[in-house]
């Protein structure tokens, strides 16, 4: 009988590089969910090092930490160092809400000159650089799973969804991604 | 596909990130246990249902999550309208 568990990552092995289009699961990192008052805001900012963005679709990078604006009280808080999120916002008293999401959620990097056709292929939103431009992001669908997109740059975006659903968003970006080039 | 406007997203985005959720602007009876059956099922169960101008309240549900209401045409199937919840039905005239 097996002594340990070894963890698999539900993406492990998968990748795809094809003729303008690029596939790969992000590395692990620490997320959050965070619900906020506006009150509160200035308090937590502090706390978590960058400004919490307040405008829709807009997000804050320092470093390897990302805070994205998914809706007028809520953040998707993603540290790519791994750094203990729960316990920096444990530390505020300003009232919010911070659940962990580390292990909910996974990232796919999807970049490449078709980027957006790619994306597009089952995600309905205006993604041209002009209505969706570098360091937008925003909670969307990606066929039948709803996914984060979060745009690092002209070519590239960081794909999020829950990881019960990685097979579908992967399986349905890979096939997207082997359509024939325009 | 229709686009739709929503007012905390301050842009159009497409119908597919949207839910509908039923007639707007119903008021909860203040004094609920009270009420009779008759008033209970008026207020639970029945919803006007026109034809032409309708409001209701959708969902952004695969956006910013945020309820909000919007007048509707339901002949033309236009969003006249969108606007955030709380706020006061605005006086329109349906398309239909
Ligand atoms: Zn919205």
């Amino acid at each position: 009988m097996a002594e340990t568990a070894r963890r698999t990552f539900a993406l492990e092995g998968r990748s795809y590089d094809g003729d303008g289009i690029s596939l790969a699961p992000a590395g692990p990192a620490s997320r959050i969910s965070l619900r906020a008052p506006a009150e509160s805001l200035a308090a937590l900012s502090e706390a978590l090092g960058l400004d919490l963005p307040v405008r829709p679709k807009a997000s804050a990078r320092k470093n390897a930490r990302a805070a994205l604006w998914l809706g007028p009280d809520e953040w998707l808080v993603i540290d790519e160092g791994g750094a203990d999120l729960m316990a920096i916002c444990a530390r505020v008293a300003a009232l919010h809400s911070a659940v962990d999401i580390s292990h909910r959620n996974l990232a796919i990097l999807v970049s490449g000159r078709r980027v957006e056709d790619v994306l597009n292929a089952a995600c309905p939103q205006d993604l041209s650089v002009a209505r969706f431009p570098v360091g937008a992001a925003s909670r969307t669908v990606f066929g039948k799973a709803e996914i984060v997109l979060w745009r690092i740059g002209e070519d590239a975006f960081h794909v999020e969804c829950w990881r019960s659903f990685a097979d579908y968003v992967f399986g349905l970006l890979d096939a997207a991604g082997r359509e024939a080039v325009r | 596909m229709l686009l739709i406007h929503c007012p905390y997203c301050e842009e159009e985005r497409p119908e597919a990130e949207f839910r509908h959720a039923g007639e707007a602007h119903i008021a909860r009876p203040q004094n609920i246990a009270e009420i009779s059956d008759e008033e209970f099922e008026r207020y639970f169960f029945i919803r006007s249902n026109p034809k032409g101008l309708v409001f209701e309240r959708w969902r952004h549900i695969h956006g910013c999550a945020r309820f909000f209401n919007a007048a509707r045409d339901t002949v033309s199937d236009r969003f006249l309208k969108t606007y955030k919840a709380g706020e006061p039905k605005p006086a329109l005239d349906g398309e239909g």
